[in-house]
């Protein structure tokens, strides 16, 4: 046993209990951990090109990017002080408000929802209107308004299950290839996807968009703002510079990812264990377009959609009470493009004329 | 008793052939396994079951693809998939090295405590006991918050924080098995002891020690295997994304196109706890070969 003890105290302090202060360096970086909603994949692409790329550092910045998870709140690791700053959908972050938690969005990065519902083409459902009396499904948690808006605005009640049926749809889309619902929630850039890069049984070739009927939330017109980045009141107080340079050097990497889907792909599909890569592009080029073109700059928060992602959380219990302007400090985004703009000639923060590529999805998203 | 823990050692001379009639046997019972799995997915294929739940490629991939998936790379650019589930085995496989060696000397500790006073055990074994229905996932956010926070002044490497959490789950058995082993003492032994005027501490290392061995080597078994559960159930509220548990969530996502690369990473897992099932068995053989007084 004493042994057993022994080598035990040795694995612990080679483990690096309390670890010591880094060594001083040349230039202090300001130290930055950033929590992502999931895990990695190019949903998160122009943080891993700002990483890449060296545009932290350029910004003296030493931003450490931190994986999420089913497991993983965001809202509550950035309240706990693990991270500094984080990324979660712009109604969770009001949720966590809600109840008391001093956070705060400091940048909108998705100006865009990217939430659709599919119905399979055979089922001969061709709009919202038409899901009356069906099985749909949707995740839960917070995840799920934009859809209730949607279904409310053509008379059922979701919440009560009358004239629909809600079903709660796990993280993968086996429910909706099993035809066990007549309808499923599918983000643009990821589950989609994964439909499209299945094979359909009956004719042994991949499924696509032709064998499906897509509704954007967005087009519904109860699109809810989604991936923001967040930080606690009191951090942003002491580092509010800090934080204005994180948001612009994670611009200035979704601004390359803008013009450079394929080459963002790569390096998020080697920061992560062992990703599809055909599907990272896909899911690249989506996120794209849930950025541009951003008549206001990327991050900085549209007023009137804010209002409207606030309004429907509260309609449908998402918070019980309303949503202020305190919410969000528009105040660093901006700033971050001023700061971008002077430090890199001749950026486009707008993406006027952004084109998204064309991906062509295969099979197992390879 | 003990012999529920302790195989005989094998007699000189038939070890050639024991060896070969388990090899024989393994091959069979590996054939019926994958016979009972591939004949259920040929039938629920055939006559379209959907109950217990709807057999189909997807829900039931060949077993030979989750093997060849192994031998493939997920994508173009990067290893092969055996490869990056090796590294991430090996990174778990460290997380739980720890996590079973602080549960197991934490364990024997709370064990060998307990055995000595009765009003300990009364007072406190319930809540040993109580210790293990709380869920290790209610668990892990509380660790985490605890012991990574870098602006704590003890804080640990999120991986360790991990073996905490893995140790969790494997210092109960230890902890049963040392109490209920240190008491399993044949109580003339310990009247011998004393009347040859032993005190408590050789008694507890010359007697009741190696007499709990067989109890504690079984303890070990279920550790070994509980803390590799443990390390992988651990990893997602740490956000470590290069182990097994990063693997199995990342290929859950991507289930319902490549369902072969979430059954090779559990045949990873798989094999990462009988390795750890088998370092214990192997450590019993040496220590217990030497004590024939413990095979009962």
């Amino acid at each position: 046993m004493g042994i057993v003890a022994a080598a035990l105290a040795g694995v612990v302090l080679s483990a690096g209990l309390g670890t010591a202060a880094a060594a001083p360096k040349a230039k202090q970086l300001d130290k930055v951990t950033l929590q992502l909603k999931w895990v990695t994949d190019t949903q998160f692409g122009g943080y891993y090109a700002a990483q890449q790329l060296g545009y932290f550092k350029k910004f003296g910045l030493d931003v450490t990017l931190r994986p999420g998870g089913p497991s993983i709140t965001p809202e509550q690791v950035v309240a706990s002080g693990q991270a500094q700053v984080g990324i979660d959908w712009l109604p969770s972050l009001l949720a966590a408000r809600d109840t008391g938690t001093g956070l705060v969005n400091i940048a909108q990065m998705f100006s865009k929802s990217g939430m659709t519902e599919l119905t399979w083409k055979s089922s001969g459902i061709t709009s919202v209107a038409q899901m009356k009396n069906k099985k749909v499904g949707v995740w839960c948690c917070g995840n799920q308004y934009e859809l209730y808006a949607a279904l409310t605005k053509y008379g059922m009640d979701p919440t009560k299950n009358k004239g629909v049926t809600i079903v709660n749809q796990p993280f993968d889309m086996n429910l909706f290839l099993q035809h066990k619902v007549d309808a499923a929630a599918a983000m643009t850039y990821n589950e989609l996807a994964q439909v499209m890069e299945t094979k359909n049984p009956k004719t042994g070739k991949l499924y696509t968009l032709k064998d499906l009927n897509v509704f954007p939330m967005q087009n519904e017109g109860t699109g809810m703002l989604e991936d923001g980045l967040f930080t606690t009141q009191d951090w942003l107080n002491s580092h509010r510079d800090v934080a204005m340079r994180l948001v612009a050097a994670s611009d200035w990497g979704w601004i390359y990812c803008r013009d450079h889907a394929v080459q963002c792909a790569q390096w998020v599909v080697k920061a992560g264990t062992a990703l599809p890569a055909g599907h990272q592009v896909w899911e690249q080029n989506e996120s794209n377009k849930l950025i541009w073109p951003n008549k206001l700059g990327i991050g900085v928060m549209d007023p009137k959609a804010f209002a409207f992602t606030a309004a429907t959380s509260l309609k449908y219990h998402g918070i019980k009470h309303a949503a202020t302007r305190k919410a969000y400090d528009a105040q660093i985004a901006k700033a971050a493009l001023q700061y971008l703009k002077n430090h890199v000639k001749g950026i486009d923060v707008y993406g006027k004329h952004f084109k998204p590529i064309h991906v062509t999805l295969t099979a197992g998203g390879k | 008793m003990a012999s529920v823990a302790v195989e005989r050692p094998a007699e000189r001379g038939v070890g050639v052939k024991r060896v070969g009639s388990r090899g024989v046997l393994l091959l069979v019972v590996l054939g019926v396994l994958w016979g009972v799995w591939e004949g259920f997915r040929a039938i629920g294929i055939h006559y379209g079951l959907t109950r217990p739940f709807t057999v189909d490629a997807t829900s039931m991939p060949h077993i030979h693809d989750m093997f060849k998936a192994l031998f493939e790379r997920p994508n173009a650019e990067g290893p092969l998939l055996i490869v990056t589930l090796l590294e991430a085995a090996a990174f778990t496989a460290k997380e739980a090295a720890l996590g079973f060696a602080m549960g197991s000397v934490g364990g024997f500790a709370i064990g060998a405590l307990l055995a000595h006073s009765r009003m300990l055990q009364r007072g406190f074994l319930p809540y040993v006991v109580a210790s293990q229905t709380v869920p290790i996932l209610a668990i892990a956010p509380m660790v985490v918050i605890w012991f990574t926070n870098p602006n704590s002044t003890f804080h640990v490497t999120a991986w360790v924080a991990v073996a905490i959490l893995a140790s969790y789950l494997t210092f109960f058995p230890v902890a049963i098995a040392t109490l209920r082993g240190l008491q399993a003492t044949d109580h003339r032994a310990v009247e011998l002891m004393r009347s040859y005027a032993a005190n408590r501490w050789t008694v507890l290392w010359k007697l009741r020690f190696p007499t709990a061995l067989p109890y504690l080597f079984s303890a070990l078994k279920i550790s070994a295997t509980a803390s590799i559960v443990g390390a992988i159930i651990g990893e997602s509220p740490t956000s470590i994304a290069g182990g097994l548990g990063g693997a199995i969530l990342n290929f859950a996502q991507f289930y319902s196109f490549q369902p072969q690369n979430l059954w090779a990473t559990n045949i990873v897992a798989a094999a990462l706890g009988i390795a750890f099932f088998l370092v214990v068995v192997g450590a019993e053989r040496l220590v217990l070969r030497h004590a024939p007084e413990n095979v009962a």
